[in-house]
């Protein structure tokens, strides 16, 4: 009994331990916190529950646009009826499985790509087969597929396509830029710096105007170049700008001992880089690369400019539709929500890369 | 500290020529940091360079790599002449060990890797290989057990001595030191001077700037000071010791060991 007693003195006050510890420790510490508190409920109390009654209570899924005016929800309907066109844009409709499959490829190599111990030889191939499949199903014109221009290309495809050649071609470019900029050679350095700031000079709509009216007046007659490769230029050279100085912010945390220590082992300047300086500091510059990424993984939608239809075009061109108009909130929260499926799962795969990098700290 | 320890006396250094500086001068823009350094050392000589701060002997030994550019004069390594061409550098410092201050481990890289990547890289060694030596020159240096940890896992004298096996797995012909124990805290200082000793018993060619002078007596056939880009005498560590010859050395070396 008197045992009892004491583990009973002993445990702390019922106050500062468990869910009533919890809620009076970060929701209602100090008068200030228990006022932000209350608002914050009674906010969420306000806004909450109209929302899910607009968004799944008194919503539409499956009917017309007609249908949908009389009801006081949401029309999903926009969504439901063209979804594949605002996938899809003008591809072929009885061809879209090619598209899909071809963003089914490519989210399969993603997902595998996403171990580093997978990191091997057989991957590489992995990918060359699979951007060369990828890019068979999409163009066609071989092995009985019908041929598919690329102007009719569009929706998610073209987005996705934009943002994975984009930023894996800008991140490599935009290394090198950076430890141009910090070369001895004053010829390499001189012209990287002249790029960067050039490029970080401008806005990327202009970089895309340029690339779409202004260099084609360059070319001589008769020679083209496909828009969409254009684009993808364009916003090549524009990210790895951005890149450039991140990683160069990286390249100046590493210190001289560290350079001093390969180079007297023998290694030479690319060995150095490669083994010892670049895998430290792009480690370091992780968090800042990925707001750049996400950044131009976004800014791709602005090719609207240059009338290419990525997946926000393309659901622009639905609202457009006497049947659909004003149902703009639906659909641009189900752009929206693509989107940030997107941006998120890059920040998350950055925090795990940290993760698994930060071992040997 | 090392008193019983006196190995310079049974074995003299060869006349083969390791390092040869003939007239060497190096400015950092105006200082004049090297003024004419005129030095030999033979193959399994062991020297010690001391002096005050400032005085010059870490840019001098940097210069052996070219980690320092010299900018008058000629150095000569394992017969090849220190020029700008950076396959000779390359060559230079592949056959010559250098361990730092501060160990300059590389962080990213576990301990067996960070003395693998040298061999496999710049010599071609086969990476299992490479791995075997590796730990071949861990248990050399008493740490084999911490093969798979992270620099940033072990303490100060247990990274220096890593730096010192990262060298050796290099195989080099000469092994440059530039204040190895300076760094550490005072208890670890011996473990590193210990692994220093068994390196110089073997006949390495070594070449030292430190201010452990229990060291300087009992490994180095001779102890150079230098003061103001200069070396002001170089003798032999009993001489040295006992009958410096420079008002400067004497000064030196009773403001140095009390």
């Amino acid at each position: 009994m008197e045992q009892a007693v004491q583990t009973e003195e002993l445990r702390p006050p019922i106050t500062s331990v468990g869910p009533i510890g919890w809620v009076k420790n970060n929701l209602f510490n100090g008068v200030f916190n228990s006022i932000l508190t209350i608002v914050t409920l009674l906010f969420l109390w306000k806004v909450v529950p109209p929302f899910i009654r607009w968004a799944f209570i008194d919503s539409a899924w499956h009917t017309t646009g007609q249908v949908c005016r009389q009801g006081a929800g949401a029309c999903w309907s926009i969504i439901a009826m063209n979804y594949r066109f605002i996938l899809f844009g003008f591809y072929p409709y009885d061809l879209q499985w090619r598209p899909f499959l071809a963003m089914m490829i490519l989210f399969g190599l993603l997902f595998y790509s996403r171990e580093r111990n997978h990191w091997k030889r057989p991957l590489a191939y992995a990918w060359i087969i699979g951007l060369f499949t990828m890019g068979l199903l999409m163009k066609g014109g071989i092995l009985g597929l019908t041929s598919v221009e690329s102007t009719q290309w569009g929706g998610l495809p073209l987005t996705l396509l934009l943002a994975v050649f984009g930023l894996t071609a800008a991140y490599p470019l935009g290394v090198i830029l950076a430890l141009g900029r910090r070369s001895k050679m004053p010829g390499v350095k001189v012209l990287c710096i002249l790029y960067i700031e050039l490029i970080r000079g401008v806005p990327l709509i202009s970089l895309l105007f340029m690339s779409a009216i202004i260099f084609p007046l360059f070319l001589p007659e008769g020679v083209t170049f496909n828009k969409i490769l254009r684009a993808q230029v364009a916003i090549i050279l524009f990210t790895a700008a951005y890149i450039a100085e991140v990683v160069r912010g990286g390249l100046q945390a590493m210190s001289r001992g560290q350079y001093e220590a390969a180079e007297s082992l023998g290694l030479n300047y690319i060995l150095t880089m490669r083994l010892v300086i670049l895998p430290q500091a792009l480690k370091i510059v992780i968090p800042p690369s990925v707001s750049i990424l996400i950044s131009a993984f976004k800014d791709t939608s602005l090719v609207v400019i240059i009338a290419l239809f990525d997946l926000l075009k393309t659901t622009q061109s639905v609202l457009s539709n006497p049947e659909w108009m004003g149902f703009s909130r639906e659909a641009y929260v189900f752009v929206a929500i693509l989107y940030f499926l997107g941006c998120f799962s890059m920040s998350n795969y950055s925090r795990k890369l940290e993760r698994e990098l930060s071992r040997g700290d | 500290m090392n008193e019983e320890i006196s190995i310079n006396t049974e074995k003299q250094a060869s006349e083969e020529l390791m390092i040869e500086f003939i007239d060497v001068h190096k400015w950092f823009g105006e200082f004049h940091v090297l003024q004419g350094i005129n030095l030999t050392v033979s193959k399994q000589e062991r020297i010690v360079i001391c002096g005050p701060s400032g005085s010059g002997k870490s840019t001098l030994i940097r210069c052996i790599n070219r980690l320092e550019e010299h900018q008058r004069g000629r150095i000569v390594v394992d017969g090849i002449e220190l020029t700008n061409n950076i396959k000779n550098i390359e060559k230079i410092r592949a056959e010559v060990g250098m361990v730092f201050q501060h160990f300059n481990l590389f962080p990213h890289l576990a301990i067996v890797d960070n003395l693998a990547l040298g061999p496999i890289w710049v010599r071609k060694v086969p990476k299992k290989e490479a791995e075997e030596a590796a730990m071949y020159y861990l248990e050399k240096v008493h740490i084999a057990e911490q093969a798979r940890k992270y620099p940033g896992q072990l303490s100060g004298g247990q990274q220096q001595r890593v730096a010192i096996a990262r060298s050796l797995c290099m195989n080099p012909k000469v092994m440059l030191f530039d204040e190895p124990t300076s760094a550490l805290d005072p208890e670890m200082i011996k473990e590193v001077l210990d692994v220093m000793i068994e390196l110089a018993q073997e006949g390495m060619t070594m070449i030292v700037v430190t201010h452990e002078m229990g060291f300087a007596k009992s490994v180095a056939h001779r102890v150079l000071f230098m003061d103001f880009g200069k070396i002001v005498e170089g003798n032999t560590p009993e001489e040295f010791f006992e009958n410096p010859q420079h008002e400067r050395t004497k000064l030196f070396l009773s403001q140095i060991l009390h």
